[in-house]
C-alpha cells in the first residue's frame, strides 16, 4: 500500500479483519456479494491519490468492504452514507472495464465520488451492481442494531458521523418495533386483499346457488332432474326449498327415524329429557363417520311432528331446545306439581316449582304452562305474578 | 231480600284471571255468565257500564278484580247467548236481560190479570213502582225494558201505549181479556 493510498485511510474507515483475513461483521450483518479484483479510486473530489488496486470487494447489507488480503488491509464504506450510484461517463476506462461511480459523504468531506472498476466478466460486476442497488434501496442496514454499522475491535468510542444516534437506546428499539408493526400491518392488508377477492368469488357462488334454488321452486314436476338438482344442492350444504314444503327429502325422513330410534335409550337413562346439544354429540359419536350438521339435526327433529314417533322436540321460551319422551316425563312432572299444589290459597309459582322439580325457574315455568295446557292447572295473574292452582273450573258448579 | 250469596269459587284468585287455555276458559265463561245474571237479578240491576266499577267484578278479600278485557269477554258471551244487549256501538253499555223481554211481557200480563185490569189503563210509572207491582219482580223494572216488553204486547194486540197529556206519564191500555 503506497503512500498514494493514504486518501483511503482518510476518507474510508478501517475495517477489522479476523485472523483468517475475513472482515468482522456486526450483529445481523451478512455478506451479500463478493467480487475479487476490484479497484477503487477517488475522483472529482479534490482529493488526490492512487487507486486501491485489485482488492476483494465485499458487499454486506450494511457496508461495502474493500479487502486486500495480502497486506491485510481493509477499508469499508457504510452504505448509509452512499447517496448515489451511477454509470460512469464514457471514457477510456469504461472500454476495458466495468465501472461504477459512488457518491456519498465521507469523513470530513460532504461529497466524495469513488470509482469502482473491475476488469473481469461484466456479468459478475453487473450482479454486484444490482445487488448493491437492491441493498441501497431496501436500506437494509436500518433494521440492524447500530453496532452492525460500525463494529470495531478498537476502541471506537466516538461514533462515526454517519451513525444515527436515534437508532440507539430505548427510542431506537421502540422505533424498530413501530416499523415491524407497520410491516405486519402492510402484510395483513395484502393478505386481506386476497381474502376479499376470495369472498367475491364466494358471493358469486351463493348467487348461483340461489338461482338454482329459485329454479327448483318454479319448476313443476320434472321430478327426476329436480331430485338430482335437489341432491346436488344438499351436497353443497344448502337446504332445498322442496324439503321444507313437502314431507321432506327422503334423506331427512330416514335421518329423522334413525334419530328417533337412537335417542330412546339415552333419554331413558337421563330421566326423560336431554338437551339438544347433548343429543347432537351422542348421535354424531355413535355415527362415527358421516356426521350430521346441527341444521340436519334440527330438521330431523322438526320432522317428528309429521311422523309417529314417541319423542318430541321441546322449545322453551328461553330459546333452549331439548328432546323428551312424549308423554312419560310430562306425566311425572305434572304429578309432582299437583302434589305441590295442595293448598288452593297460595298457588304455585315458578320459584316453588323450580325448587320442587330441581330445575331452573324458566324450565319450571315451561312445565307449569304445559300442565296448564293439559287442563291440570289454571292460572292466577295477580300482583304477585303468575301462580298456578288446581284446575277447579273443571268441576265447579253453583251450589 | 238478603245479601247476595257468592259461590265458593268467587274466593279463588284464578276465577278473576282470564284463562288462556280454551277449555278452561269456556268453563270460566259459563260460571261468570251465570253469576252475572244471578247477581243482576238479585240487585235488580239492568245496566252494566264497562267504564265504571261494578261491584261484582272484584273481590276485595282476595285482592283480585277482572280486567277490562275479561269483562268485555264475559259480557260479549252473554250478548251472544241473547241474555244481554249492547246499548251502544262502542260496546261500553250492556243491558242485562236476566229475564228475557218475552218473560217480562208475560209478567206484565200476569200483573194485569192479578189486578183485574184486562181492559184497564196503567201508567208506566205505576207498573214500575205502583201499588200493583209492589212485591213482584216487576217492581223497579227498567223503563227501557218495560217499553220493550209493552211493545211486544202491542204486537200481540194485548196492549196499546199512548202518550200522556202534557206533563203526564206514558200509559198503556190493555186489551188482555
Amino acid at each position: 500500500m503506497g503512500s498514494g493510498s493514504r486518501w483511503a485511510e482518510r476518507l474510508l474507515e478501517s475495517g477489522a479483519l479476523s485472523d483468517a483475513g475475513r472482515p468482522l461483521l456486526g450483529p445481523g450483518e451478512v455478506e451479500c456479494q463478493l467480487l475479487d479484483g476490484v479497484d477503487i479510486e477517488v475522483v472529482d473530489s479534490g482529493v488526490e491519490g492512487d487507486p486501491l488496486r485489485s482488492g476483494l470487494l465485499i458487499l454486506t447489507n450494511a457496508r461495502m468492504f474493500w479487502v486486500h488480503q495480502h497486506s491485510r488491509s481493509a477499508f469499508f464504506l457504510p452504505l448509509s452514507s452512499v447517496s448515489r450510484i451511477s454509470a460512469p461517463r464514457k471514457g477510456l476506462k469504461s472500454v476495458f472495464s466495468s465501472t461504477l461511480r459512488l457518491r456519498g459523504a465521507a469523513a470530513a468531506h460532504s461529497s466524495v465520488t469513488l470509482l469502482l472498476s473491475f476488469r473481469g466478466h461484466a456479468s459478475s460486476f453487473d450482479n454486484l451492481v444490482s445487488q448493491l442497488g437492491a441493498v441501497l434501496q431496501s436500506r437494509a442496514w436500518e433494521t440492524l442494531p447500530a453496532a452492525a454499522v460500525n463494529p470495531s475491535t478498537a476502541s471506537a468510542s466516538t461514533p462515526s458521523s454517519h451513525w444515527n444516534p436515534s437508532r440507539a437506546g430505548v427510542s431506537g428499539i421502540l422505533r424498530k418495533e413501530q416499523e415491524q408493526w407497520e410491516q405486519t400491518d402492510k402484510n395483513l392488508q395484502e393478505a386481506f386483499h386476497d381474502l376479499n377477492a376470495l369472498m367475491g368469488k364466494a358471493k358469486e357462488m351463493v348467487l348461483l346457488a340461489d338461482k338454482m334454488r329459485a329454479r327448483l321452486l318454479t319448476e313443476g314436476s320434472a321430478s327426476g332432474s329436480q331430485q338430482e338438482l335437489h341432491d346436488l344442492l344438499l351436497s353443497v350444504g344448502i337446504a332445498s326449498p322442496v324439503t321444507k314444503e313437502s314431507a321432506g327429502a327422503l334423506y331427512h325422513q330416514q335421518l329423522s327415524r334413525q334419530l328417533a330410534d337412537f335417542v330412546g335409550s339415552p333419554l331413558q337413562s337421563a330421566g326423560g329429557m336431554l338437551a339438544l346439544v347433548d343429543v347432537y354429540c351422542l348421535f354424531n359419536r355413535a355415527r362415527g363417520t358421516e356426521l350430521i350438521s346441527p341444521e340436519d339435526l334440527l330438521q330431523a327433529c322438526d320432522l317428528w311432528d309429521r311422523l309417529d314417533v314417541p319423542v318430541m322436540l321441546r322449545r322453551f321460551d328461553s330459546g333452549a331446545l331439548a328432546i323428551q319422551i312424549k308423554s312419560k316425563s310430562d306425566d311425572e312432572v305434572v304429578a309432582r306439581i299437583m302434589r305441590l299444589v295442595d293448598d288452593l290459597r297460595t298457588g304455585v309459582g315458578a320459584r316453588e316449582a323450580a325448587k320442587c322439580l330441581g330445575v331452573a325457574p324458566a324450565l319450571a315455568k315451561e312445565h307449569l304452562f304445559s300442565a296448564e295446557a293439559r287442563g291440570f292447572l289454571c292460572r292466577d295473574d295477580g300482583p304477585d305474578g303468575l301462580r298456578f292452582y288446581t284446575n277447579f273450573f273443571k268441576d265447579a258448579q253453583f251450589p | 231480600m238478603g245479601d247476595f250469596k257468592f259461590p265458593y269459587f268467587f274466593d279463588y284468585p284464578p276465577y278473576f284471571t282470564l284463562q288462556p287455555v280454551q277449555d278452561t276458559r269456556e268453563k270460566q265463561m259459563q260460571l261468570w255468565k251465570e253469576l252475572i245474571l244471578r247477581y243482576c237479578q238479585h240487585h235488580k240491576c239492568f245496566i252494566i257500564n264497562l267504564e265504571q266499577e261494578f261491584p261484582l267484578f272484584q273481590n276485595l278479600s282476595i285482592q283480585r278484580k277482572l280486567s277490562f278485557e275479561a269483562r268485555e269477554v264475559f259480557l260479549a258471551a252473554l250478548v251472544a247467548e241473547g241474555k244481554a244487549e249492547w246499548l251502544d256501538k262502542a260496546h261500553k253499555k250492556c243491558l242485562v236481560l236476566w229475564r228475557s223481554i218475552q218473560e217480562w211481557s208475560e209478567m206484565i200480563l200476569q200483573l194485569v190479570r192479578d189486578n183485574a185490569m184486562e181492559d184497564g189503563v196503567l201508567t208506566l210509572d205505576e207498573i214500575q213502582s205502583g201499588d200493583e207491582s209492589r212485591g213482584t219482580e216487576l217492581a223497579g223494572i227498567d223503563r227501557f225494558v218495560l217499553v220493550r216488553a209493552l211493545k211486544l204486547l202491542e204486537q200481540r194486540g194485548k196492549a196499546a201505549m199512548f202518550k200522556g197529556k202534557a206533563g203526564d206519564d206514558e200509559g198503556v191500555k190493555f186489551s188482555a181479556s
